[in-house]
């Protein structure tokens, strides 16, 4: 840790621009979302490192001056690469990703339905027992 | 000389374990002798293991520093109590202390195994032979913490101080007891798909083991958790990082394996499905322990890291994979399955939890691995973090626990929606009116609302279960107490995982946090309280230095007074934060200390950093009750082992 970079952590921690409370709550949903890319994959809202310091008031600074939440995003993204982003934006190499979650689901799904169409046909006549 | 008393006793226990492997094959054909044989090597393996690991700790309580493991972890001026606890703080020793646990249940499955059925018993002992040979090859051929050191030096390099804690000394041993555990029932799997008799026997002699794995899984994973969140000092205490995942994943697929070996235990159904679960979770156990060893993924927690490793323990988890899965396609099609159910049925409930549980597990599997996947295969850098998991962990679960009380209090076999409904409506509107009340909140967000309002209908539900079993209208005290402790059980750990939600999502939409920069004599307001920071103190813990802030707290509940400090161990040469944390029923109110600012001219200032956790304790008070509950079923699955129940 360098003096330099622990003057300018501390001048930007010194003076976070004042959010209002909507603000603050977005603030924090994006701090969240953006990895702190000297650590070990933690958002920079969970690290005490200067340089996530540093992003999270750069976060709070485009939010004061009206930037959307994709804005400032994208903002992160292009200067670090998508992987900056904890919630990695859809596309070619992060599909699968997305879809597994609801594929899985659907074949349990199917799997289910189809063992008890098996089934029915030989438990049309259960009786109900009490637990 | 204890050293190589202790290295020749891990040799023996190797020994030992590969001749209860032999010898429990052999006794399958039926020689009791043979057998009464395998059951003694296991005995003795445990005993030539307790001699290892005893050895290894005097070694680290006299600080013996002609140790490799000893010099790289210890050192002199460390309390007795870490330097104990540090004998499993790294990799070497922490593999020892899982060969212990293994021979332990090796042993103790071997020794209380005597109603099963002699062919199934033997291969059992068998199969926990393998487990328990191969372990032990690994810490001998791959991880030795028993090399000498040709020129021993006069003080060590200290374990990480972020390790010496009471709940990471007792963290390892409960995951471990967990992660071996499971073992127990990856032999009985095994041993049954060998024999053909993976049917309800087997599943109601499994099951004591399956719950007490999980059990201890439980509160391994809680006591991370908690560590997590009082000594990381970022105010969380989950963050979806590779190494809690690697333990999560073994705890998803038990769940679901704890709740088929009910519908096989008691109603014979599902057998094939409940040996699978066994072989996938001990897969996944193993395949844990290669994620955390090999650093393959990066991580905050990964404290002993060795590339080199993970070849070798990848190899058992392909082993225990590959091998019990092809077993399992061979043999399983053959196997059993009398039970009959309808759609709208207990078993028919259980079979939908588990395949929730297993599509939520291996969505963490996939989010856990992904980034590996898409550097190979895209060449794409990728990072899945919270908002991933968040987004499709939490549906699937709010979906599962929707079902839990209809599914408590539905009849097995076929069961009817009106009687059903009738019971819960009460349950019902708990929920709604949890849901509209934290809806009602500012700043409240639709997931905290639905988390909510879901963990609302958990608790109810439990406690609905509870009343209708003690007699609905003519509900009588005398009658819960009656209740079968399987049926507490349940209830308990229910409602467990209902408060843990509730806690959970609360925590997530309306935790607030604050950094302010703070001089002495400055006051700053948060959450309603008026903190003045009075002093900033220096002072001597055992083997490190402390700066200590006192900060007075004015607010409701009286004047209180909160000291985080920050520490340096000079012999890691590693600073480390202890946070203050004061606690009201609303939740925690908690403080870090925070770097010293250089503001040029004026005052000394440091970073002090707030937090309010509301409602956090629900989530760890839960994850307890979720252990509670297990071990009442324990209970019960150990007195129902051979009992048929009715």
């Amino acid at each position: 840790m360098s003096a330099a970079g622990l003057f300018v952590a501390a001048a930007l921690a010194a003076s976070p621009p004042a959010l209002d409370p909507r603000q603050e709550q977005r603030a924090h949903g994006l701090e969240m979302e953006i990895r702190c890319v000297v650590c070990e994959g933690e958002p920079i809202g969970q690290s005490n490192a200067d340089l996530a310091l540093d992003m999270r008031a750069v976060v709070r600074q485009q939010i004061v001056d009206g930037r959307t939440d994709s804005q400032i995003r994208r903002y992160f993204a292009e200067r670090y690469g998508d992987d900056v982003l904890l919630r990695p934006p859809l596309s070619g190499s992060t599909a699968a990703l997305w879809a597994f979650p609801f594929a899985v689901a659907l074949v349990a799904a199917f799997a289910l339905v189809s063992a008890h169409l098996r089934r029915r046909a030989r438990t049309r006549s259960l009786a109900p027992e009490e637990p | 000389m204890s050293v190589e008393l202790g290295h020749f006793a891990a040799i023996l226990a190797f020994t030992l374990a590969l001749a209860q492997c032999g010898l429990g094959f052999t006794a399958v054909a039926g020689s009791p002798a043979l057998a009464a044989s395998a059951r003694a090597a296991s005995a003795g393996a445990l005993a030539a293991c307790a001699v290892a690991f005893a050895c290894l700790v005097a070694a680290y309580v006299r600080s013996d520093f002609s140790l490799v493991n000893v010099v790289a972890n210890s050192h002199t001026d460390k309390p007795l109590l870490y330097r104990i606890a540090g004998t499993w703080g790294n990799h070497e020793g922490s593999m020892l202390l899982w060969c212990l646990i293994a021979t332990g249940f090796a042993a103790a499955a071997a020794r209380f195994s005597q109603h099963l059925e002699p062919a199934l018993r033997a291969r059992m002992i068998a199969v926990m032979g393998i487990v328990t040979a191969a372990s032990l090859a690994y810490l001998l051929f791959a991880s030795n913490p028993f090399l000498r050191i040709a020129d021993p030096p006069l003080q060590g390099a200290d374990l990480n101080p972020l390790l010496q804690d009471p709940a990471l000394a007792l963290h390892p041993p409960f995951l471990y007891l967990g992660y071996v555990g499971f073992s127990v029932v990856f032999a009985f799997a095994i041993a049954g798909l060998l024999g053909e008799g993976a049917g309800r026997d087997w599943a109601r002699a499994a099951r004591p083991w399956a719950i007490a794995a999980w059990c201890f899984l439980t509160v391994g994973i809680t006591l991370g958790s908690y560590w997590a969140y009082y000594e990381l000092g970022w105010g969380g205490y989950w963050f979806w990082d590779p190494v809690e995942n690697a333990s999560f994943m073994p705890w998803l697929a038990g769940a679901a394996l704890v709740h088929s070996s009910i519908v096989t235990a008691r109603r014979g159904g599902l057998a094939a499905w409940t040996a699978l679960l066994a072989i996938i979770t001990f897969t996944l156990c193993l395949l844990g322990a290669f994620l955390v060893r090999s650093g393959i993924l990066t991580s905050v927690h990964a404290f002993a890291v060795d590339p080199t490793r993970g070849a070798a323990i990848l190899a058992m988890v392909a082993a225990a994979g590959i091998g019990g899965l092809a077993l399992y396609a061979w043999k399983a099609p053959k196997a059993a399955d009398d039970a009959e159910f309808d759609l709208l049925s207990r078993e028919s409930a259980l079979v939908v939890n588990n395949l929730a549980l297993t599509v939520s597990c291996a969505t963490v599997l996939v989010g856990t691995l992904y980034p590996l996947f898409a550097e190979y295969v895209f060449g794409a850098a990728v990072s899945v973090g919270p908002p991933y998991f968040n987004l499709t962990f939490a549906p699937l679960m709010a979906a599962v626990m929707l079902l839990i009380p209809a599914a408590t209090l539905s009849a097995w076999r076929r069961a009817a929606l009106a009687p059903v409904a009738r019971r819960l409506w009460v349950a019902g509107l708990a929920a709604v009116a949890v849901a509209v009340w934290v809806g009602l909140q500012p700043d409240a967000a639709l997931g905290p609302v639905i988390g909510a309002g879901v963990g609302a209908w958990l608790v109810a539900g439990a406690v609905t279960d509870l009343v209708v079993r003690a007699g609905g209208r003519g509900f009588r005290p005398q009658a819960l107490v009656r209740l079968p402790l399987r049926v507490h059980g349940a209830a308990i750990a229910h409602a467990g995982l209902g408060l843990l939600a509730i806690g959970a999502c609360v925590e997530l939409g309306f935790r607030r946090e604050q950094m302010s920069p703070m001089a002495v004599g400055d006051t700053v307001l948060f959450q309603g309280a008026r903190i003045t920071l009075e002093r900033v103190e220096a002072d001597e813990g055992p083997n490190f230095y402390i700066d200590r802030a006192v900060l007075r707290l004015e607010g409701p509940g009286g004047p209180r007074l909160l000291m985080p400090e920050r520490r340096f161990y000079p012999a890691a040469n590693q600073p480390t934060g202890e946070v203050a944390i004061t606690s009201t029923l609303r939740g925690d109110l908690y403080v870090a200390f925070g770097e010293t600012l250089s503001q040029g001219d004026g005052p000394m200032r440091w970073s002090m950093r707030f937090y309010f956790n509301p409602l956090i304790n629900f989530v760890f008070g839960g994850a307890l009750l979720i252990a509670l509950g297990s071990a009442l079923a324990l209970v019960s699955a150990v007195r129902n082992r051979q009992v048929a129940t009715p």
